[in-house]
C-alpha cells in the first residue's frame, strides 16, 4: 500500500506532467528561434562560422557537456531513490546535481571572461572590426550561451527546492510530482546544452 | 501510468544511458577532426539527435509514456524542422 | 447536472470563499471570475484603443495636419495595434469566453491549473501596463507599428524597449492559458464526453491553444533579438554588421501569421455554437468543422512569408508561401458552408446573438476573399502596405473576430450574469455597428488599390473623398459600441432575471443555472448524447 499512489494521486501527477512537458515545447520554441538565426547565418558564413568557432576552447566545451549529462543521470536517479523511499540517497544526489551545475557555470563564467579580457563581447570595437560572419557567430554564441545559462540557473532554484520538500515531506515515494517536472526542466537544459555544443565548439 | 503501475527505472539503466551518451559525445568529437566538409553540419546534428533521443526517451522517460507524448514530442520536433526548411526555401534561392 | 432547488443555489458572483469581498475576486482561481476580471480590462482597452483610433480618423479626414503632428500620428498608429492586437484580439476570446466556459462545456468544475490561470491574468495586466508605461516614459511613445521592423525599431529613439516588453510579457500570459486550455481539455472532459462529443467550441479552443503554444515563443525570442539589438548591438537583423532585416521579419511572421489563427479561430467556434441553437438543429458537418478547424491550425504555420512578398525573398518562396496561403483558405470556406448549411431546413429564431453571427460570415468572408487578392503575390505587388491592407484586416479582424465577441457577448450573457438585456437596443446597437463598419472601411479598399499607403499622415487630394466617408463610418461605429456596451452593462444589473436556457441550447452551460453556481455542477454529468443532440428526430439519429 505504501509503494502505490492513490488514483487520484495518479491522475493528479498525470496532468501535472502534462503540463510541464508542454511547457518544455515552448522552451524549445523559445530557442529554436535562436537556431533559426544559426542555421541561416552559418549557412551564409561558413567560413568566418569555422575561424570563429576555433576561439571556443572545445576542452571546455566539452567538459560542460560531460558535466551537464552527468547531472542528467544524477538527477534521474534522484527521481529513482525517491520512488524506492531512499530520501537521504536523492538528497545526495540533487546535492550531486547541483555541484555540476555549479562546475557549469563556473566554467561558463570563466569562458566568458576570457572573451571578455579580449574585448570580445556584443557591440565591442574588436568585433565591429571582425568579419562579419565572426562578429554574428560571437553575437550568437553569448545569447544562446546566456539564455542557456539563466535556464540552468532557475533549473539549480528548483533542485534546492527538491532538497527542502523532500526534507519536509512534500515530495515522497507516493507524491514526486514537483521532483519529476523539476528532472524534466532539468533534462531539458541538458538537450539545449547537446544540441548547443556541436554547432558552438565543434565547427570543423 | 496504466492500472496504477508507476515504472521505477533501476540505477543501474540510468548509468548504462550515461554510458551510451558519453560515447557519443566523445565520437562527436573525434569526428570532428575528419575533414567531411559540407556533411560536417549534419554529422554533428546527427549525433546530437540520436542524443537528445536518448535522454529523451530513458532519462524523461518517454519509452514508458502514453502515446500522445510521443506523438506531441515528434510532432513539434516535424513542425520546428519544417519552419527551418521553409525559411531556406528563401535563403537558398535568393 | 440537476439545477439546484432555488433556495440552495449560490451564484459565483456572490459565493464566499477563502478570500471575501474585492479579495475574493484579485485572488480568485474560479475559472467565471477570472474569465470577468479579463472582460473588464479588455472593454476598457479596447475603448482605449478604439479612441486612439477614432482620432486617428479625425487626422485623416483631411490631407496635412488636421489635429496632430506626424510623430504624434506614428505614436498613434503604433499603440493602436500593439493594444488592439495583444492586449484585446489575440487574448479575448480564449481568456473571456474560453475561461468562463471551457470547463462547463465539458463538463468540468474548473481549469487544470486554477492559481496558474490566475497568474496568466496578472501577466496580462502587468503586460498591458507595460504597454500603457511606453507611451509616457521618457523617449516618447513607440513610433515603429505594432510590427517593429527592423532597422528602424533597433534605430528610433522611442520607447520600444518598453513596448518590447510588454507584448513578451503578454504572449507569455497567452502561453500559459494555451498551456492550460491543452490539459484541461486532455484529462477534464467529464465520463462519456470522448473527443468527438466535444462541443465544437471547445474543439476551436484546443486547436487555437496548440497555436498559443507553439507559435508565440518565437516572437518572444525575436523581440528579445530587438532589445539586443538595441542595447548590444547584437548585429543579427543589421547589414552594416553583417545581418539580415529580412530575417527579422521571417521572425516575426513566423508568429504573426499563426497569431491570426489565435484570433479567428475561438470567433469562428462561437457562431459554430450560435446557429445550431437558433435553428434548433445540429450543426452541419461536425466532423469537417472540427478538421478544418484543425487543418486551419496546422496549415497556419507555413504561409508566413505572405506578408513579405515585397520584402525581397525569393521568388520561390514566394511560389511556396501564395500556394500554401490559398490551400489554407479553403478550411475555413468549407466552415461558412456549415455555418449555412446548419441553419438551412432549421427552425430559426431571429435574436441578437444570431444577428450577429450572420453579420459574422458576411464580413468575414468580405475580409476572406480580399485575403485571396492579397495572396495572390502579382496582385500583392500592387496593393501591399497601402489602405486595402488595413481594411482587409480590420474585416477579418474587427468584422470577424470582433462580431464573433459581439455574438458570443450576447449569446452568453444571460449565463454569466443571470439577466436579459434589451433585445431592441441591441438591434439598433448592431445597426448602428453594421452600417459604421461597413462605411469605415469599405472605402478603404478603395483608396488603397487606387495607391493610398497605410500608416501615412499625409495624402494627395484625390483620395480626400474616401477618407471623409471612412472617418464618418468611424463616429457611426463608435455610436454603436456605445449603445451595445451600455445596453449591456446597463441590464447586469437591471435586466430582468434570466431562465437556465433562454435560448433553448442544449450544450452543458445551459442545463445549470444562470448565473452558475462557482463549482458549475453539483454533479458531474455523464455524457450519453452526441453534442449537438436537440431531442429524438430522425435528424439526430
Amino acid at each position: 500500500m505504501s509503494t502505490h499512489s492513490t488514483h487520484s494521486e495518479q491522475i493528479e501527477s498525470e496532468t501535472g506532467k502534462l503540463g510541464m512537458w508542454i511547457f518544455l515545447l515552448t522552451e524549445l520554441f523559445l530557442f529554436g528561434g535562436l537556431f533559426l538565426v544559426y542555421a541561416v547565418f552559418r549557412a551564409q558564413y561558413s567560413e568566418d562560422f569555422h575561424t570563429a568557432g576555433r576561439e571556443l576552447n572545445t576542452f571546455i566545451g566539452t567538459l560542460n557537456t560531460v558535466f551537464l549529462l552527468v547531472s542528467s543521470m544524477t538527477v534521474a536517479m534522484a527521481i529513482t531513490a525517491v520512488q524506492k523511499d531512499k530520501k537521504n540517497l536523492a538528497i545526495f544526489l540533487i546535492v550531486i546535481t547541483l555541484i555540476l551545475a555549479g562546475l557549469f557555470m563556473m566554467n561558463k563564467y570563466f569562458e566568458w571572461s576570457h572573451k571578455f579580457e579580449f574585448k570580445i563581447y556584443p557591440g565591442s570595437e574588436v568585433l565591429k572590426n571582425m568579419p562579419r560572419g565572426e562578429l554574428l557567430f560571437f553575437g550568437l554564441y553569448f545569447m544562446m550561451t546566456g539564455l542557456h545559462a539563466i535556464h540552468v540557473l532557475i533549473g539549480m532554484i528548483l533542485l534546492t527546492i527538491n532538497i527542502f520538500k523532500i526534507k519536509k515531506g512534500g515530495v515522497g515515494s507516493k507524491h514526486y510530482l514537483h521532483l519529476e517536472n523539476t528532472g524534466l526542466y532539468w533534462h531539458l537544459v541538458d538537450l539545449i546544452w547537446i544540441f548547443l555544443f556541436p554547432l558552438l565548439y565543434l565547427i570543423t | 501510468m496504466k492500472n496504477g503501475e508507476t515504472h521505477i527505472s533501476s540505477f543501474t539503466s540510468h548509468a548504462i544511458v550515461l554510458i551510451v551518451l558519453l560515447t557519443l559525445t566523445f565520437i562527436s568529437v573525434f569526428v570532428t577532426g575528419w575533414h567531411l566538409g559540407a556533411f560536417s553540419v549534419t554529422v554533428a546534428l546527427a549525433i546530437a539527435s540520436v542524443k537528445v533521443a536518448t535522454v529523451v526517451l530513458n532519462f524523461m522517460h518517454v519509452r514508458h509514456e502514453s502515446l500522445f507524448i510521443k506523438l506531441m514530442i515528434s510532432g513539434v520536433f516535424v513542425l520546428y524542422a519544417l519552419v527551418i526548411i521553409i525559411t531556406f526555401i528563401d535563403y537558398h534561392l535568393r | 447536472m440537476s439545477n439546484s432547488e432555488p433556495g440552495t443555489h449560490v451564484s459565483y458572483l456572490d459565493y464566499e470563499g477563502k478570500y471575501k469581498g474585492l479579495l475574493g475576486w484579485l485572488l480568485t482561481t474560479d475559472h467565471k471570475r477570472i474569465g470577468l476580471l479579463y472582460l473588464y480590462c479588455i472593454i476598457v482597452f479596447f475603448f482605449v484603443a478604439a479612441i486612439l483610433g477614432v482620432l486617428m480618423r479625425v487626422e485623416l479626414i483631411a490631407p496635412g495636419q488636421t489635429i496632430m503632428e506626424a510623430q504624434t500620428y506614428n505614436g498613434m498608429f503604433t499603440i493602436h495595434g500593439i493594444i488592439m492586437i495583444f492586449v484585446i484580439v489575440i487574448p479575448a476570446l480564449p481568456a473571456i469566453f474560453g475561461n468562463f466556459f471551457l470547463p462547463i462545456m465539458i463538463g468540468a468544475k474548473d481549469v487544470a491549473f486554477p492559481k496558474l490561470n490566475l497568474f496568466s491574468f496578472y501577466l496580462f495586466l502587468i503586460g498591458a501596463i507595460f504597454g500603457v508605461l511606453s507611451q509616457f516614459i521618457g523617449g516618447g511613445a513607440p513610433d515603429t507599428g505594432w510590427t517593429f521592423y527592423v532597422p528602424y525599431s533597433a534605430e528610433s529613439s522611442t520607447n520600444v524597449i518598453y513596448a518590447l516588453v510588454a507584448a513578451f510579457i503578454l504572449g507569455f500570459s497567452s502561453i500559459l492559458t494555451g498551456l492550460n486550455f491543452i490539459v484541461t481539455i486532455h484529462r477534464m472532459r467529464a465520463p462519456g464526453m470522448g473527443w468527438f462529443r466535444m462541443p465544437l467550441f471547445p474543439w476551436s479552443l484546443y486547436a487555437t491553444a496548440w497555436i498559443q503554444v507553439l507559435a508565440t515563443p518565437i516572437v518572444g525570442i525575436t523581440l528579445l533579438m530587438v532589445i539586443a539589438e538595441r542595447v548590444l548591438r547584437i548585429g543579427f537583423f543589421d547589414p552594416s554588421l553583417g545581418g539580415d532585416p529580412v530575417l527579422f521579419q521571417h521572425l516575426f511572421w513566423i508568429y504573426s501569421h499563426p497569431a491570426v489563427y489565435i484570433m479567428i479561430l475561438p470567433g469562428m467556434g462561437i457562431v459554430t455554437e450560435i446557429f445550431p441553437t437558433f435553428s434548433q438543429k445540429p450543426v452541419f458537418g461536425y466532423t469537417a468543422i472540427l478538421i478544418s478547424s484543425l487543418a486551419i491550425a496546422f496549415v497556419g504555420y507555413f504561409v508566413w512569408g505572405h506578408h513579405m512578398y515585397t520584402a525581397g525573398i525569393s521568388t520561390g518562396s514566394r511560389w511556396f508561401f501564395s500556394f500554401l496561403t490559398f490551400i489554407v483558405a479553403i478550411p475555413s470556406a468549407i466552415k461558412v458552408f456549415n455555418w449555412v448549411s446548419t441553419m438551412y431546413g432549421g427552425s430559426i429564431e431571429m435574436r441578437p446573438p444570431l444577428l450577429y453571427a450572420i453579420a459574422f460570415i458576411f464580413l468575414f468572408m468580405i475580409g476572406g476573399f480580399t485575403g485571396l487578392t492579397l495572396g495572390s503575390v502579382a496582385t500583392d505587388v500592387q496593393v501591399h502596405d497601402t489602405s486595402f491592407v488595413v481594411a482587409h484586416f480590420h474585416y477579418i479582424i474587427f468584422g470577424g473576430m470582433g462580431f464573433a465577441f459581439f455574438a458570443g457577448m450576447h449569446y452568453w450573457f444571460p449565463k454569466m450574469f443571470g439577466r436579459m438585456y434589451s433585445d431592441k437596443i441591441a438591434y439598433i446597437g448592431w445597426g448602428f455597428l453594421f452600417v459604421g463598419f461597413n462605411l469605415l472601411y469599405f472605402p478603404q479598399f478603395i483608396i488603397g488599390i487606387q495607391g493610398m499607403p497605410r500608416r501615412y499622415f499625409d495624402y494627395l487630394p484625390q483620395f480626400q473623398t474616401g477618407h471623409v466617408l471612412s472617418t464618418i463610418g468611424a463616429f457611426v461605429l463608435f455610436a454603436g459600441l456605445i449603445i451595445m456596451v451600455a445596453n449591456l452593462l446597463y441590464h447586469a444589473k437591471k435586466g430582468a432575471i434570466a431562465p437556465a436556457n433562454p435560448w433553448r441550447g442544449v450544450t452543458l452551460e445551459w442545463l445549470i443555472p444562470s448565473p452558475p453556481s462557482h463549482e458549475n455542477f453539483d454533479e458531474i454529468p455523464e455524457i450519453k448524447h452526441p453534442p449537438y443532440f436537440f431531442g429524438n428526430t430522425d435528424e439526430n439519429k
